[in-house]
């Protein structure tokens, strides 16, 4: 190995070769990324499920996806399988089911929904005072194992190794809004350490179902601007009211700098480093001091040996809740005191709305394209400016502006806080 | 396998063990180690026609003293919560700011259980509902309590565990039943190994007595309804699924760490692995058969045992079988023991592994299957395939 096949601490320098993304603007990096740059929104109307009586009836869903008996898992995992098929098309790696190294999956947890606790209802022959143990009982009047394996919370990164042959055990991954990022940064672990060459990761999320939103609306985390869905989600301005649920995936495939070059791959992008620190605060609210999402800025950066100087724009987590993006700003104030006004800083969910787990993943996968092109995409939406959050938000129109390092912030319930630092090609 | 020791080795420092044999170590040694021979402890009646064995009694204010907490959770999170909270106080972290602030943690997880009431409501309602889009917004949006999504995510139990015991170093959470159990202790014995970490928290909780996994596993025709058979004595009888209510966390970190904050380490884990593969018949045979060859050197013949976290269910669990009889050393099966607990399984059967290693010697054989191992104990060799899917094993040694 090169002495340049090494990062300044020695380990092998990890790259991105391939990138696939998917959203409610709809399949493919190349589209995501002409549709983001020119501001568009693909929130609308719910019309999957029936909003009668719901607080938010919009949200970024790719109803352009079909999938025989649709459940989040299922249709998280054709979401996968489009985009881990792109990611893999543009790296050129491996052969077709055999991709020569391990799978990181970020996905939403798994569980039985309506459609099959119905059909189980129905078997059972009653139409009233129904209850689990009815379900329980006819759970055997007829076959009903494929809601087994379909639920089971492996199947999905399961079948994904099935279909693509990644190497070794799936590793499924929950660290709920962070759970892209931490894929990436597995990916990354495991690269740094020797354990592989190559990994696969990727994020999913196809989860906007009644019941789901119905959870997000009770901690009144959504935004409810339901008279025009395009210009609900309003990271970073006065008027924002909360995030707009939604659905995408973007796979990334990465690899040591060193095996890259061998095979002479392509390379889009450096993950130069990754930061954590999670919050013991709150179950869903951010230490009021903020230090967690500091500290996982500053740790990223410094796995990154680069300095807050360095950075050239900051793809943020920029959810539109009042209080993430309050939040967020003073990370980015702190972690860049009198330059963080200066520094670009955009939220995609001002236009994807909030794909959860996958966020993590595809905004990486936005923040090396915005390096590549030069162009930063905006926050759209954004009319009212916040005097509590003075950031420069690339707002309503795409900037050309030429990077080459980028922070991709994600936070999640549960104290979750990664942060990635992601470079161009030296 | 290296057999000298380096300052990189990951040693078990703290074991959280907590299932229907009680809480903490000692009380399954104890328990385990019965003059009078094993006897199961199995809830009968609750979700007849089967059965489970239930968590122990826990005082929870023990592990998680603020009640604000403790209604936060639902069960499966108590579960963890207390576990780890037991783990911490065995490796003397508990309480250590310091330390805390940089042990990293991964979490094997499902979700959370249901409103039962609820959904009982609502499959009610459905039927008769003019429209049932609308009726099920309806009920779903006054019926659920806010909070119970929080109760329900899989992170939410690694969340409960920092907010609870201030663990806030890095958080990862793995789904995936059985296999998220190895993949947890692989990955985090692999960082530590590489200098990526100094210090883990790793485990995993699960909560059986609830109708919806017990709806889960009936789904797949996996329930053992018979009258109680211990994991390999069930197979005769066309084999199935016993499921335990179980808490397990352990804490692992480097040799250099643990001796330089003056830790007590109970064992080692010497070596490690997991895999995949469809369950073609041998499939799974062949992955455990090439983790073996990688490991096989550095097994002491007559001083080593086989503690194997086997589901129970019918074909993945008589092929393990057969391949622990192919390794000639005596085999405790502790779901019998324990029932069977999906993601905190295999902690399970490292904990047992640890704490057997620990006191040089294996504990009583649990049905007629198992020999007895009337010599010392040295060495543990760990495995842990799922009901479903994924193969795991560990060796564990003398610390």
């Amino acid at each position: 190995m090169a002495q340049s096949d090494l990062d300044a601490k020695g380990r092998p320098v990890v790259v991105v070769t391939g990138t696939g993304v998917m959203t409610s603007l709809g399949q493919g990096r190349d589209d995501n990324w002409r549709d983001l740059c020119a501001g568009k929104s693909g929130i609308r109307r719910i019309t999957r499920f029936s909003v009668a009586g719901l607080k938010t009836t919009f949200a970024g869903t790719m109803d352009y996806l079909n999938v025989p008996e649709p459940s989040a898992p299922a249709m998280s995992q054709r979401a996968a399988e489009l985009v881990i098929e792109e990611a893999i098309t543009e790296a050129k790696i491996g052969s077709k089911g055999n991709f020569p190294g391990p799978l990181f999956l970020a996905l939403p947890p798994v569980e039985m929904e309506w459609p099959q606790r119905v059909a189980l209802a129905a078997a059972s022959g009653k139409n009233q005072d129904i209850t689990y143990d009815d379900l329980l009982r006819a759970a055997t009047t007829a076959d009903f194992s494929p809601y087994y394996r379909r639920f089971l919370f492996g199947s999905v990164a399961e079948h994904l190794a099935d279909t693509f042959g990644t190497k070794g055990s799936p590793i499924a991954i929950s660290t709920a809004c962070a759970s892209g990022a931490t894929a990436i940064q597995q990916g990354v672990e495991a690269i740094r350490r020797g354990e592989t060459e190559v990994a696969l990761c990727a994020g999913t999320d196809a989860s906007v179902n009644a019941e789901s939103l119905i959870r997000f609306s009770l901690l009144s985390a959504l935004s409810t601007r339901n008279d025009d869905p395009s210009k609900a989600a309003r990271p970073f301005a006065k008027d924002r009211d909360g995030f707009v649920m939604s659905e995408g995936a973007g796979a990334l495939v990465l690899e040591s700098l060193a095996h890259a070059r061998a095979r002479g791959a392509t390379i889009l992008g450096v993950v130069e480093g990754c930061g954590e620190k999670s919050d013991g605060f709150h179950r869903t609210r951010s230490s009021p001091d903020g230090k967690p999402i500091i500290g996982c800025m500053i740790r990223a950066l410094a796995d990154a040996s680069a300095t807050p100087d360095s950075v050239g724009y900051v793809n943020a987590h920029g959810t539109g809740t009042p209080e993430n993006d309050k939040m967020e700003w003073l990370g980015i104030s702190t972690v860049f005191g009198d330059r963080a006004p200066s520094i670009p800083v955009s939220s995609n969910k001002s236009m994807i709305g909030h794909t959860l787990t996958a966020a993590g993943a595809i905004e990486a996968i936005f923040s090396i394209l915005a390096m590549r092109h030069g162009r930063l995409p905006p926050t759209i939406n954004y009319e009212t400016p916040d005097p509590a959050v003075p950031v420069d938000c690339v707002p309503n129109v795409a900037r050309d502006v030429q990077v080459t390092r980028t922070i991709s912030n994600s936070f999640g319930f549960g104290g979750q806080n990664v942060c990635l630092v992601v470079g161009v090609p030296g | 396998m290296n057999p000298q020791s380096t300052p990189r080795d990951t040693l078990i420092t703290g074991i959280g063990l907590i299932s229907c044999l009680g809480e903490g170590a000692d009380a399954h040694w104890a328990a385990l180690n019965n003059p009078g021979g094993f006897r199961p402890v199995l809830e009968a009646e609750k979700f007849a026609p089967y059965q489970v064995h239930p968590m122990t009694a826990l005082e929870l204010d023990k592990q998680i003293p603020k009640r604000g907490d403790q209604r936060t959770m639902e069960p499966w999170q108590r579960i963890g919560t207390y576990a780890a909270g037991l783990a911490l106080d065995a490796a003397g972290v508990k309480g250590n700011a310091e330390l805390l602030d940089r042990t990293d943690m991964i979490v094997a997880a499902g979700g959370g259980e249901r409103d039962y009431a609820v959904d009982a409501q609502i499959l009610s309602a459905l039927p008769a509902a003019a429209d049932p889009g609308a009726t099920l917004n309806e009920m779903l949006m006054g019926g659920l309590r806010p909070t119970l999504f929080l109760a329900q995510l899989s992170n939410l139990l690694a969340g409960n565990i920092s907010v609870v015991h201030g663990v806030v170093g890095a958080s990862r959470t793995y789904m995936g039943e059985e296999a998220a159990g190895v993949d947890a202790v692989r990955i985090a014995c692999a960082q530590i190994a590489a200098g990526q970490s100094d210090l883990f928290l790793v485990g995993g909780s699960y909560n059986c007595e609830r109708p919806d996994v017990l709806l889960h596993y009936e789904m797949g025709r996996l329930n053992w309804k018979r009258p109680f058979a211990g994991v390999w004595g069930r197979q005769a009888q066309g084999g199935g699924l016993l499921l335990g209510s179980v808490g397990c966390f352990l804490v692992i970190e480097s040799r250099a760490h643990a001796t330089a904050r003056g830790a007590t380490p109970l064992a080692r884990i010497a070596g490690i692995a997991s895999d995949r593969c469809n369950r073609a018949p041998g499939a799974a045979t062949a992955n455990a058969t090439r983790q073996y060859d990688d490991v096989k050197s550095a097994i002491r013949p007559g001083e080593a045992a086989a503690i194997s976290a086997a589901s129970g269910a019918p074909a993945p669990t008589a092929e393990e079988a057969a391949f622990l009889a192919g390794l000639n050393m005596p085999v405790r099966g502790i779901a019998s023991a324990i029932g069977h607990s999906l993601e905190p399984a295999f902690p399970a059967a490292l904990a047992l592994a640890a704490l057997s290693v620990a006191k040089g010697t294996l504990f009583a054989p649990l049905e007629a299957a198992e020999a007895a191992m009337p010599g010392p104990l040295k060495q543990a060799l760990v495995t842990g395939w799922g009901h479903w899917r994924g193969e795991g094993m560990a060796l564990v040694t003398e610390a």
